[in-house]
């Protein structure tokens, strides 16, 4: 193999393990990983089911949040949710039908929600403002409409 | 590795330069790597 | 001894007189309905880009997420097949000596099956009753007829793969000892790589047809979602393994040049063969279900994946330069100038392989791990896969066609249709900049993919969006009129260009190049190495779902 080539080959395969290893250590080791929750849910029974027979806001600590949210065609409950700004936020999720995305623009929140598995995704609302809240999983025909806010006051 | 070349040793291909080659693919890893900067600094911003 | 002497005869005589009637009959063929599929899937395409700008409103009878669904699988799935088959059974009747009559009668077997599938697919698109996207994932529920129909479309290609397996192999035992030509090679990997990556979603299809019918109560959404996207993945890797068959054999010649590597080139493809199908989770990053150490096995797969495309950078350059050094180019980037940029059948490639460089950039920003929540969903996706499918993949197809077309119909490629061609590629590539340009920006913004025309009650953020799209339609409206140029130039070319010889482009290794070793022939042992690395992936994660999924979703409408 040509000399040239093989440091190409080299570096190249040098960088992309650095990237690798940056978001890998993000992950395993500062817990920034990907919303990966693995529970199950009936979903069929959600509305039944504890914590979804309550959704809602409930605070878990100084400045900590748990959203309880069940995600349906084309709607989010609890919707325009109102938290405090630096509020650390759980959401617990899941979708009484078909598969949706929880995205709030302009943050890293996005989960796919599934029927059948309980998500979850963590996010400290340290900006004031008023966020939009979308899916971003086609839903149906109403799909566009699926929206909510989160106020961080 | 290649069996000696013992007719005409005039100049060919073997000595062909490859360093536009090694400047262009360099280019290439240098959008990689600022694409990748990109949005993980917009990532970190936004965490 | 006598077969071989027969068998080399023939090729000889194949390669003399030109291309085969009777094959050639079959790639135009499968060319023709590629590109009325392209026609009616880029109109549709304008047509979302306009709704979805709020510049248009669709009639009662038409959603956005109907012409959505038949965009996606018009072009994705038809086009992109419709394509691949007609030129790679040209590639194989070209460079193996002709087709076998059985495998000319499996072609035309595939391409009514094809037609057939398509056919049912698009009635229920129409009627709205598979307003469910390309992508289908359950618990939505389409008509069973959607479904059969996706069956049908996929049972033709797998005809025509097997029919490129059998003509191969019988090269192969006409020619014990050889390694076979390249771009045979290439095809090969190609329709391997198309069946196995299309185990799993078939799979998947079988199972909802009966859940769609009420026969089956629930269906488990993971699974599903999973086996889709092991084949969802590996489709876009086959259009790679397709583009750069060009890139490697055709180019050269094109340019005057040689082929930099014979070895390289087939070790490319049985590295995309066998890296392929474990990188599907890099579509699910942010979903439940699977474990973080998972995911990122096969983030780690799909990185890797990057690495053959490196190595192409280097030997696709290499050949430039050399080839550009021997047409009298200076210094160290003097040779780039010599290339011949006027040559359609050149400048249309070259523009997709620099599109790569944004596009698989891209696709590793996208496949690294928690980076994926910044992008998954939002237009961002749609920017990327716009100018990888839709300048790298296609542009090279249409590139293709300038010689492809007038070889098989017996015609010439004028300068007048070179011109045109030259004219059409710029069309193309400006509209892309603007369309996937705007995608990406906008996509970094938040703004989300397959979503109808929306500002979410006229909220701030999704009001800054609405430029963006302006733009996104703009660009659109210059693809489609590319498009009418493109099909227009196919056509032509077909049947009303003046006839005569055209060559087809077969690049020559260098001179003092070894020859490549027989090892590489070797697609048993590919095979087994894929399916143990697909297993190393897969297996965990389905038993997974399957044994502690839960009771499942029953079937669901939604619009």
């Amino acid at each position: 193999m040509h000399r040239l080539e093989e440091i190409w080959l080299g570096l190249s395969a040098g960088i992309l393990i650095l990237f690798m290893v940056i978001v890998g250590y993000q992950t395993f080791a500062l817990g920034m990983g990907p919303p990966s929750n693995k529970e199950n849910i009936d979903p069929e029974q959600v509305d039944q089911t504890a914590p979804f027979d309550n959704p809602g806001v409930k605070k878990v600590g100084e400045n900590e949040y748990e959203v309880v949210m069940t995600l349906q065609a084309f709607g989010f409950t609890p919707s325009d949710i109102e938290v405090p700004a630096g509020a650390e936020v759980t959401f617990t999720m899941t979708s009484k039908d078909v598969v949706h995305g929880f995205q709030v623009a302009g943050t890293n929140i996005n989960a796919m929600v599934m029927p059948g598995h309980i998500q979850e995704i963590t996010h400290t609302f340290d900006e004031p403002g008023e966020y939009l809240v979308l899916c971003n999983e086609y839903c149906g025909a109403g799909h566009q409409l699926m929206s909510t806010t989160i106020t961080v006051k | 590795m290649e069996a000696a070349k013992t007719s005409t040793p005039v100049e060919n291909k073997e000595e062909t330069s490859l360093k536009g080659t090694m400047v262009s693919v360099l280019f290439v890893l240098g959008v990689i790597v600022v694409m990748w900067v990109g949005v993980f600094w917009l990532y970190m911003s936004r965490v | 001894m006598e077969q071989s002497i027969k068998e080399t005869f023939r090729e000889k005589a194949n390669k003399g007189l030109g291309v085969n009637p009777l094959d050639a009959k079959i790639s135009k063929s499968y060319l023709s309905v590629a590109f009325i599929t392209l026609l009616i899937g880029g109109i549709l395409g304008l047509v979302q880009g306009l709704q979805r700008a709020g510049l248009l409103e669709l009639p009662a009878w038409l959603n956005y997420y109907q012409v959505l669904t038949a965009h996606g699988i018009l072009l994705i799935l038809v086009f992109t097949a419709t394509f691949t088959i007609g030129y790679l059974y040209a590639v194989l009747s070209h460079t193996l000596g002709g087709l076998l009559p059985k495998v000319r009668k499996m072609a035309w077997v595939g391409l009514g099956l094809m037609l057939l599938g398509v056919v049912l697919v698009v009635i229920t698109i129409l009627m709205n009753e598979a307003s469910v996207l390309y992508t289908f994932y359950p618990p939505l529920a389409a008509s069973p007829i959607f479904y059969i129909g996706l069956v049908f479309v996929v049972l033709g290609i797998w005809s025509c793969s097997f029919g490129a397996f059998i003509n191969y192999n019988h090269w192969r035992k006409n020619h014990r000892g050889q390694v076979t030509p390249l771009y045979a090679f290439f095809a090969m990997g190609v329709f391997i790589l198309w069946f196995f990556g299309s185990i799993g979603v078939t799979v998947e299809v079988l199972t909802l047809i009966p859940w769609s019918l009420g026969w089956k109560e629930t269906i488990n959404v993971m699974v599903s979602r999973t086996l889709f996207w092991s084949f969802g993945h590996t489709l876009v890797n086959i259009w790679y393994i397709v583009a750069i068959s060009a890139w490697y054999v055709a180019i050269p010649k094109i340019i005057g040049g040689k082929v930099f590597s014979d070895k390289l080139a087939r070790v490319v493809v049985i590295l995309l063969v066998i890296l392929n199908i474990p990188g599907g989770f890099h579509h699910q990053i942010i979903d439940p279900g699977i474990s973080e150490s998972v995911k990122f096995l096969h983030v780690f797969m799909s990185t890797s994946i990057a690495f053959p495309s490196l190595m192409t950078a280097f030997a696709i350059f290499a050949m430039f330069e050399r080839a550009g050094r021997k047409r009298g180019g200076k210094g160290l980037l003097g040779w780039f100038t010599k290339l011949p940029w006027g040559d359609v059948r050149f400048l249309a490639p070259m523009i997709a392989m620099i599109a790569f460089i944004p596009g698989g950039a891209g696709g590793i920003v996208n496949t690294s791990n928690q980076m994926n929540q910044v992008i998954h969903n939002t237009m961002w996706v749609v920017g990327h896969f716009h100018i990888t499918v839709g300048v790298t993949v296609v542009l090279t197809f249409f590139g293709i066609t300038y010689w492809l077309v007038p070889f098989l119909s017996k015609r010439k490629l004028t300068p007048q249709m070179n011109r045109l061609g030259v004219i059409q590629t710029i069309i193309w590539t400006v509209g892309m900049i603007f369309m996937s340009g705007s995608q990406h920006l906008v996509g970094l913004l938040g703004d989300p993919r397959r979503t109808s025309f929306t500002t979410y009650g006229d909220h701030e953020i999704a009001l800054s969006w609405v430029p963006y799209e302006y733009v996104m339609a703009f660009g659109g409206t210059l693809l489609l009129l590319g498009v009418i140029i493109q099909v227009y130039a196919v056509f032509n070319m077909m049947f009303f260009a003046p006839k005569g010889e055209t060559e087809f482009p077969l690049g020559e290794a260098e001179e003092n190049e070894a020859p490549t070793p027989l090892w590489t022939e070797r697609w048993s042992i590919w095979i087994i190495l894929m399916l143990m690395v697909v297993a190393m992936a897969y297996v965990v994660p389905i038993v997974d779902f399957v044994v502690n999924g839960g009771p499942g979703s029953p079937p669901i409408r939604t619009w």
